[in-house]
């Protein structure tokens, strides 16, 4: 079986785990216990803390650690929003995660924000200028994702940074599916808050963080014991913010050496050359053929119907998806491909197919051909 | 040298076989909403979990909302509970509260007064710790319609007192008003059945019982409607989103399972060690003075394995370090607050005085404390409570804010 659904979560590196097991065994301490075993526990959490704010260029005080990347864009959101006042719009994309788009609703229909969704091209990028010409003077905050985590496609959040402060509004970005390919302290750089999750990178799964200026009011999500500044509260997950601090920093490391770079591109253009043959287009590339991570690539099969390649690949021994884990089980066709201007059949069609930078080159290479078998096999080629 | 850890309420070892259940697990792949092989496997695991911790809780499986904890739980019964009940019916506006509670439910309260129109009315407590029944029935009866939801925790984490929780379910329901309890200190501990209580939620927690920590559960009723605080992708019945965490559901489920099979004899073995460790402090230390019920007929109005006292003339943080450099764990009261400098909020509400209340220290034991564990408090204790005498009461702090809430009342 080779596993390449990496976009719904990752297994846990080795590394990490060798750098838990101890936090789980021996040194379980509560990090908010005065005594030594405390005093132990605080200081493994201070050291992910501070792993993670140089991974980010940023410092500790705008960590916050979170249960994931749902909570942080919840927290994000919701936190900025009411701890922020300054006008009552928001503006996301219209490709955003269900955790950031049912967070605005919620403020939508509970604390009388409007809501403004910017639309993206059919190659699943942000369109710019119709962003920009949302943006309002009252624009409490903007959102927007890092990497599409359906299409692979890198969101220009520098520029949309840049549009937004004109504005004055706050910015913050989804980095979940970005963290495994782009380097994050160059986003982070642009933003008031980056959300991150563990289990996507090879970390814990219940484990995220939030980056958020510290300096920024932020309405807490969760009330209690007022760890973490007060601005997240609850027992610390001292194992789970470890891990999510140690894959960060490995990511950021294999980031820098471009490990696996290739092989995304390698992917497509076996699937396409193999496919699309005699003058046929028997698979289509989704999103952008440049401006996306490796990690993700996609494709929509025309001539082959619903969930059909999915399940002959899974036969074949790649495990991958339609979309997001999220809305797997729904039968609604991908929010994402209808945003680029697919229709509901082909969209059904989708798959994604998703790795790490700790894939294996053959891995790669067996699962492009078994794409181009399991859909020539379908069509009758 | 191994530590005598003696504060098994802040948070106690995984069990070996909660480790092994969660390792199993960490060393496996998948999203358990995926419906490939690989996630439908993660989705058996977590349905199992869920299952299993239904069980050891008395609930149905249907009924278990997996969370990131105990304070994360106690928010979403809070906040869900009151923003469905006032969003039902505007009169009410009312959540009752015990003074005694802890934190995530004190700090929740007071946010929802504060930014979402509520009121909070406080229901005080006896010496013992234990809820005033007759105030909170009157408290009720005066006008039932205005009251969104009751809150009492089932035991608490300071004084280890445990409350009538059926009873003041029962003085509730007669108005059909819903009822949570925070159960983070009691499930495992005492013999608990979330079907039987007939509350409305009830909050658990994975790293108090054995398990890992970063989980834990609301358990909710299945009549019972909440309006989540975390919005996502439509995990647990849509009340709590986000990526479901199988390898710390197996873990927590195989911590209660465990307890829960041991409960009986576990709890009877700790609580004569705790009153092994009471008469040791008294004979040793005469004037310190034990907080909360005393249980000593072993019916279960004392959560087992805790032991409080407040020590006169001493700081409790002083006799805490003290302790620490003799190689004893213990608290001042509860972990969430530790090293802030105030009395407690517990104390306070059982009517100690501040000086009192400031000489705290709560040993509380758990599945890994030996009898030799306590002799070695025991042993210790006499020169560290001259010791911390010696350094004295600190500087005197202002009364009027406790290390209850940050919040004044």
């Amino acid at each position: 079986m080779i596993y390449l659904d990496a976009a719904a979560t990752t297994p846990v590196r080795q590394n990490v785990l060798d750098v838990i097991i101890p936090l789980l065994t021996h040194d379980y301490g509560n990090p908010s216990s005065t005594h030594q075993m405390g005093g132990s526990a605080k200081r493994a959490l201070d050291y992910a803390r501070e792993t993670a704010a140089k991974t980010l260029g940023v410092r500790t005080g705008d960590i916050v650690f979170t249960s994931g990347g749902t909570e942080s864009n919840n927290l994000a959101i919701k936190g900025l929003a009411l701890g922020t006042p300054r006008g009552k719009h928001l503006l996301i994309s219209a490709i955003e995660h269900p955790s950031v788009t049912e967070a605005c609703h919620y403020l939508a229909k509970h604390h009388g924000f409007d809501l403004d969704i910017a639309p993206v091209d059919a190659q699943g990028i942000l369109d710019l200028e119709a962003f920009t010409a949302l943006l309002r003077p009252d624009t409490t905050l903007v959102s927007v994702m890092a990497v599409n985590n359906e299409v692979g496609t890198i969101q220009p959040i520098a520029e949309v940074a840049a549009a937004a402060r004109a504005f004055g509004a706050l910015v913050h970005c989804d980095g979940v599916q970005g963290a495994g390919w782009l380097e994050m302290a160059g986003i982070a750089a642009h933003v008031d808050a980056l959300s991150l999750s563990g289990h996507k990178i090879g970390g814990l799964k219940g484990a995220g963080l939030l980056m958020v200026r510290g300096k920024l009011p932020l309405e807490p999500l969760v009330h209690g014991g007022g760890q973490e500044r007060e601005r997240r509260s609850g027992t610390e997950n001292v194992a789970g913010a470890v891990a999510t601090a140690t894959a960060l920093s490995l990511a950021a490391e294999a980031n820098a050496t471009g490990t696996a770079e290739g092989y995304g591109e390698h992917f497509i253009s076996t699937v396409l050359d193999g496919l699309n043959t005699e003058g046929r287009i028997r698979a289509r590339l989704t999103g952008d053929a440049g401006r996306r991570i490796p990690g993700i690539v996609s494709f929509v099969f025309p001539e082959t119907g619903g969930e059909t390649v999915l399940l002959e690949l899974e036969r074949r021994g790649v495990v991958c998806s339609s979309g997001s884990a999220c809305a797997a089980g729904s039968t609604d066709p991908s929010h994402v491909l209808l945003a680029m201007g697919y229709d509901e059949d082909t969209a059904h069609t989708a798959v994604r197919l998703s790795f790490t930078r700790t894939v294996k080159e053959a891995e790669i290479a067996t699962s492009a051909r078994a794409v181009v078998a399991a859909v020539q096999a379908i069509a009758g080629v | 040298m191994t530590p005598i850890y003696l504060d098994h309420a802040a948070t106690t070892p995984m069990s070996s076989t909660a480790l092994a259940a969660m390792t199993h697990e960490l060393a496996q792949t998948g999203n358990p909403s995926s419906l490939h092989g690989a996630g439908r496997r993660a989705h058996r695991v977590m349905e199992e979990s869920r299952e299993r911790l239904a069980a050891a809780a008395g609930a149905h499986a249907s009924e278990v909302i997996f969370t990131s904890g105990g304070t994360e739980s106690d928010n979403l019964a809070l906040k869900g509970l009151y923003w469905n009940r006032n969003g039902a019916d505007a009169r009410r506006t009312r959540i009752l509260v015990p003074v005694i509670e802890h934190h995530a439910v004190l700090d929740t309260a007071a946010w929802l007064e504060a930014h979402e129109g509520a009121q909070i009315t406080w229901l005080p407590v006896d010496s013992d710790g234990v809820i005033d029944q007759e105030v909170l029935e009157a408290e009720i009866t005066a006008d039932p319609g205005s009251i969104a939801l009751l809150t009492c925790m089932w035991a608490n984490n300071e004084v280890g007192s445990v409350q009538p929780i059926a009873q003041i379910v029962a003085l509730a329901e007669e108005h059909g008003i819903p009822v949570h309890a925070d159960a983070v200190q009691a499930f495992t501990a005492l013999p608990i059945s979330f079907a039987d209580s007939g509350l409305a939620t009830m909050a658990i927690s994975g790293h108090k019982i054995g398990g890992p920590v970063g989980i834990g559960a609301l358990l909710v009723r299945r009549d019972i409607v909440l309006t989540p605080v975390q919005h996502g992708g439509g995990h647990e019945r849509a009340l709590r989103s986000g990526t479901l965490n199988a390898a710390s559901a197996a873990g927590f489920a195989a911590a209660a399972t465990e307890a829960t099979a041991n409960l009986a004899a576990e709890s009877q073995r700790l609580a004569t060690l705790r009153d092994t460790l009471i008469a040791g402090v008294r004979q040793q230390i005469p004037e310190a003075v034990f907080n909360g019920t005393a249980d000593a007929q072993h019916t279960g109005t004392r959560l087992p394995g805790n032991a409080h006292f407040t020590f006169p003339g001493c700081e409790g943080d002083s006799l805490l370090f003290v302790l620490d450099m003799l190689g004893v764990h213990s608290s001042t009261g509860s972990a969430c607050t530790a090293g802030v400098p105030r009395p407690s909020h517990v104390l306070l509400a059982m009517g100690r005085d501040e000086e009192t209340a400031r000489g705290a220290q709560r040993f509380t034991l758990g599945h890994s404390t030996g009898p030799e564990d306590v002799e070695k408090l025991v042993a210790a204790l006499p020169e560290a409570y001259a010791r911390a005498k010696k350094a004295g009461m600190a500087a005197q702090v202002s009364s009027i804010q406790t290390a209850g809430t940050g919040f004044s009342r």
